[in-house]
């Protein structure tokens, strides 16, 4: 009896915990949805009958090229996603299913990428952009990660759990090989697919250092570097516009993952275990 | 050659090229680049040795921001770490509202960096911010956490593990999900102590999810510098600049790419060796299912 309610008392102790915790964790993102959604006046004070208003996001709409800036932060990660798809698919199913000289060097110098990202080499990648006269271009901000390495290891790992048998009635079939990786392959690593293009998509949405660096213009420009040349530059100290700002630019991937939210955990858990 | 081969070589070409473009042909022109001096028009540089090595740690700057670096690492990779395990071993229990509280310590992970440096930008301003309004409760003072010297590190190290910890949590999560039932109830039949088997069993089969957490950690405590550039540029004082960031600011700001291409070898050596160590050391020690 005493166990028990020792048990019990330190699984209470255990619950209360894990939501004080779970509360702190949140209340940055709660304080920024007051802001955005009260007059400037309430930014500083709480008040549960301060009146609501959208005016804050209205303000920060109009304050700067935020259509704009999301049409170009989808393309970009539309773009991303579609080449290293391809890209990955190709390269994993070589990986995978072709014996030809040189595979584990050339898997090993692809692994080096995990390690050493493009993220890092920026003054070098800077040149090379421009020696390709592609600076301040959406496909600039895209080309180092089209190769991925972690999309060729994440598929390769799926390509060899697919039961040789399969790729053997195919090619029974008169089936060559890109009809095999398109027919046998690519349905059945559908699950790896939305995994990767979930954590590339959150990736690249928010990626902001090598954007900053390589976008110079409007129409270039995603949302993250446009959010912070708002901030710096535009705004000054009007909290409850920038606040606005940063949780526009936020919202589209948040909604999504609050929707998905299961989807979302899931893929970065499968992304996660190698 | 063989069909397979070329078919092979012929599917690997696009990724690869890419692949080398952007990151394996920099890590090498790097190495190079920091051998000569900085173009100035179109003459090409001369061959200055280790010059640039010389000038960057005769720099203090450059010091700083390694130290600055080394505490900044030191700081957030164990608390985010324990932090994750925790949030990890919570959400993983029957709890009421555990997804609601899964999607709390989770969230920061699916915001852009760039939008969490400005909400917590507002918390750290002095007056008016959410900390000088709760200190101000307990009669406190006025504090400018960003502008002072002693607290705009700390302040940005805050900002790291409240965005990362639930991120490293998913390993921890997936982990304990496959974690086999049975060692538990054969513990609890031998009447081992809750304690005693989350040191004695749980803690050994994480191991592998550590290490991974760790490895990621480390490679992020020197690739993430979006905060930097956003909250404090560096500042005061370089009291903020990390290796990153004085590269990003010699090799941007001063264009004195030489300079940054030493630092990014330095960047590179340590990432790198941040893989060893996982490859190396840890990987014999740790156990693996």
């Amino acid at each position: 009896m005493m166990v028990a309610a020792s048990n019990r008392f330190s699984h209470g102790l255990e619950t209360l915990g894990a939501w004080m915790l779970g509360i702190l964790w949140m209340l940055p993102l709660l304080y920024a949805v007051w802001t955005a959604f009260h007059p400037a006046a309430f930014a500083t004070h709480f008040d549960p009958l301060a009146p609501l208003t959208f005016a804050n996001i209205e303000a920060a709409w109009q304050a700067a090229p935020f259509s704009r800036y999301l049409l170009n932060t989808v393309m970009l990660v539309t773009l991303i996603l579609a080449a290293q798809f391809v890209l990955c698919t190709l390269a994993a199913f070589a990986f995978a299913r072709l014996t030809f000289p040189g595979r584990d060097v050339l898997f090993a110098i692809v692994l080096l990428q995990l390690m050493v990202m493009p993220d890092v080499l920026l003054v070098e990648n800077y040149r090379t952009v421009v020696q390709l006269h592609a600076a301040d271009t959406i496909l600039a901000i895209a080309l180092p990660y089209l190769g991925s390495a972690f999309g060729i290891f994440l598929l390769r790992q799926t390509f060899l759990t697919v039961p040789q048998p399969l790729d053997d009635a195919a090619r029974l079939e008169g089936c060559g090989l890109l009809a095999r990786l398109w027919r046998v392959y690519v349905p059945l690593a559908k699950p790896t697919y939305i995994a990767y293009g979930l954590v590339s998509v959150s990736y690249h949405w928010n990626n902001f250092l090598w954007p900053l660096i390589i976008t110079n213009s409007v129409t270039t420009r995603p949302l993250t570097v446009g959010l912070a040349v708002f901030a710096t530059t535009d705004q000054g100290i009007d909290w409850s516009i920038v606040t606005a700002a940063t949780l526009m630019t936020s919202a589209p991937l948040l909604i999504a993952f609050l929707l998905f939210q299961r989807q979302f955990v899931q893929s970065f858990m499968r992304a996660g275990i190698r | 050659m063989r069909r397979e081969t070329i078919h092979a070589y012929l599917l690997l070409l696009p990724a690869f090229v890419l692949l080398v473009a952007f990151t394996h042909w920099p890590v090498v022109t790097t190495l190079i680049d920091s051998l000569y001096a900085t173009p100035h028009g179109g003459r090409p540089p001369p061959f200055v040795g280790t010059d640039n090595y010389a000038g960057m740690f005769d720099d203090p700057v450059f010091w700083q921001a390694l130290s600055n670096n080394a505490w900044f690492a030191a700081a957030t990779i164990p608390t985010s770490i324990i932090l994750a395990l925790l949030m990890a071993l919570a959400v993983n229990e029957a709890l009421p509202g555990r997804a609601v509280l899964r999607m709390a310590y989770f969230l920061p992970t699916m915001l852009p960096m760039i939008a969490v440096a400005n909400i917590w930008m507002f918390f750290y301003t002095p007056d008016y911010g959410l900390f000088d309004r709760i200190i101000g409760l307990f009669g406190g003072g006025r504090h400018n956490w960003l502008g002072d010297a002693s607290t705009a590190l700390p302040a940005i190290i805050l900002v790291s593990i409240w965005k990362e910890a639930g991120f490293f949590m998913i390993f921890y999560l997936a982990a304990l999900q496959t974690m086999p039932t049975d060692l538990k109830e054969a513990a609890a039949l031998e009447g081992s102590s809750r304690w005693n088997y989350f040191r004695r069993v749980t803690i050994p089969l994480l191991m592998p999810t550590t290490l991974f957490v760790m490895v990621n950690a480390v490679i992020n405590a020197f690739r993430v510098i979006d905060h930097v550039i956003v909250m404090t540029r560096g500042g005061p004082d370089n009291a903020t600049t990390l290796l990153l960031y004085y590269i990003y600011e010699t090799g941007f700001r001063y264009w004195d790419t030489s300079t940054a291409a030493a630092a990014t070898v330095v960047l590179v050596t340590i990432m790198a060796l941040a893989a060893a160590f996982q490859f190396g050391v840890l990987g014999r020690r740790v156990h693996y299912r």
